[in-house]
């Protein structure tokens, strides 16, 4: 479970970038978070890797305090979460295989385990032919299949993806949200940032709503009505 | 843990050092040309120690002895001399050897033999040439000659002593003193700037690869990658550069050494470069591959450690 407590997140230069903001996530659950750019769905995203120190308010992961974790155990924590973003931040000098093995090998796992999941995951995005090849030699949708493989390969409890669509065409939009959706199924939370209102309005399941740093929507099976 | 961790962090460096083959070959470039310059220096330190050595060899005090003047004298007037701390060595010339020196050194002149001939007696007297450990000390060897001029006299109470030239030569010391403080000094501050700037520009390569990998840096700390974790690969591949650079120095010198010592050798009056070279082969191997290893790694380290803060 991912409690926000009254979050506020207020940058050097005056920005409020979160004011206020409550939530509470449950294990499983698939919540979308829309908004317009600047709205604080990043700055969110971001506070729950710990990349971020809020201003005020808590954040916690089950009966942790993220802002509490000490320097060095950030990373352990950060384990625990899967992460896929726009711009898919995949390692250039590292091929498909080696991207997913490091984030294992990262999490102290063996080389057996290495050698039997790594397949595994690149087989639940399709991505089995594709192996060694390095990033620069793939498409867009591919690339990010190969970040979501990473981000489950450890099996974390969460998985933040923020604007993963956001480089995408429709038809590759739609595959990546097919397979969040069939992670979610396995019992992953997922926690997806978009402004995309097809993504939204397919998936019917739970939409936080956004703007100016505020929470000013929660919808149980919401749909995209950021544009009145 | 360790050893798999050990294992892969050696991996993921050797990885990216060779997937990278553009950006490691400049580093490499860049280092062994720092290398070179150290190891210029090293052996035109040797060098320069060779020729001063030559030339303070070549300068040395003369006493001449009349001619008649006892052996026994000039013996004890030798062993008080070699006493001295100052004096590295004391060499005696009878005056027969004297004679026999100085006619073969004018065997084409006949003239001079002849007038030679003339005096029927050898006009020369014996002589000691002595030599001091440091060009600086011939004065105080002088000095000695001047006070022990009691100790010199003959049993018929004439000086044994007919000249000693250090007044003569002491221009040509005192200039040459001059000359070896003035240049071990130079040389010294020549080595250091050299050897800075050329460190500097080391650092600065490698600290400019890694800031072109600062977003890889941030994708490792995403995956939840420990910080030792992302610094080691960096310091491996340094450490790579390193080790690379410094063998392609050692070997390049080995051969710049050799071509030159057997093309040019004239131009250094007698001093063998691909000699001196092989002879400090261990010292210099120890200073450009030690240079090497630390310069690539604490480069590395320093450079990745300012990415790795917050």
């Amino acid at each position: 479970m991912i409690v926000f407590d009254k979050v506020t997140k207020v940058y050097p230069d005056g920005t409020v970038a979160l004011e206020e903001a409550s939530l509470t996530i449950e294990p499983k659950e698939f919540v979308s978070i829309v908004g317009h750019s600047g709205a604080g769905k990043t700055t969110l995203a971001k506070m729950l890797l710990a990349e971020e120190k809020p201003t005020s308010g808590n954040i916690f992961y089950e009966s942790l305090d993220i802002n509490k974790l000490r320097k060095q155990d950030i990373h352990y924590f950060r384990r625990k979460i899967g992460t896929v973003f726009q711009d898919f931040r995949l390692l250039p000098n590292k091929t498909v295989y080696e991207n997913i093995s490091f984030a294992m090998e990262m999490s102290g796992r063996d080389d057996e385990e290495i050698s039997s999941d790594v397949p595994h995951v690149l087989d639940l995005v399709d991505l089995t032919n594709k192996a060694y090849n390095f990033p620069h030699e793939l498409s867009g949708g591919e690339k990010q299949r190969v970040a979501i493989a990473r981000a489950i390969v450890n099996q974390p409890d969460i998985i933040i993806a923020d604007e993963p669509t956001g480089n995408l065409d429709p038809i590759n939009t739609n595959e990546i949200i097919q397979i969040l959706k069939k992670i979610n199924d396995l019992g992953t939370t997922i926690i997806l940032t978009t402004h995309n209102k097809g993504v939204i309005d397919a998936l019917g399941k739970r939409v936080i709503t956004m703007e100016n740093g505020k929470i000013i929507r929660d919808d149980k099976n919401g749909r995209y009505v950021l544009y009145k | 843990m360790f050893g798999i961790s050990a294992k892969r962090i050696f991996r993921s460096g050797m990885q990216n050092f060779f997937r990278n083959g553009i950006v490691s070959l400049s580093s490499i470039l860049v280092m062994s040309i720092t290398l070179f310059i150290m190891t210029s220096i090293i052996i035109l330190g040797g060098f320069l120690n060779y020729s001063l050595n030559q030339v303070r060899n070549k300068v040395d005090v003369n006493v001449y002895f009349v001619t008649g003047a006892a052996d026994t004298d000039i013996f004890s007037l030798q062993k008080s001399l070699e006493a001295l701390p100052e004096v590295s060595s004391v060499q005696y010339v009878s005056s027969d050897q004297a004679l026999a020196d100085f006619k073969s050194k004018h065997q084409n002149d006949e003239l001079t033999l002849q007038a030679l001939d003339e005096l029927g007696d050898n006009p020369l007297g014996a002589v000691l040439n002595i030599k001091a450990k440091d060009p600086s000390q011939y004065a105080g060897i002088a000095t000695f000659l001047d006070n022990t001029e009691s100790q010199t006299l003959s049993e018929g109470g004439t000086n044994i002593i007919d000249t000693v030239n250090y007044a003569q030569n002491k221009v040509v010391i005192d200039r040459l003193s001059g000359i070896i403080k003035s240049v071990n000094i130079i040389g010294i501050w020549f080595a250091i700037i050299f050897v800075l700037v050329s460190l500097i520009v080391t650092f600065n390569t490698i600290r400019l690869t890694i800031f072109m990998a600062k977003d890889e840096i941030s994708v490792m700390r995403l995956v939840g990658a420990s910080n030792s974790y992302i610094k080691g690969p960096f310091i491996v591949s340094g450490l790579l550069c390193g080790i690379i650079s410094s063998i392609l120095i050692l070997i390049i010198f080995a051969a710049i050494t050799f071509v030159v010592n057997h093309y040019y050798n004239s131009y250094f009056v007698g001093f063998d470069l691909f000699q001196y070279y092989i002879a400090n082969f261990l010292e210099i191997f120890a200073i450009i591959f030690g240079s090497g290893i630390i310069l690539g790694c604490i480069s590395s380290y320093l450079a990745v450690q300012k990415y790795l803060k917050g």
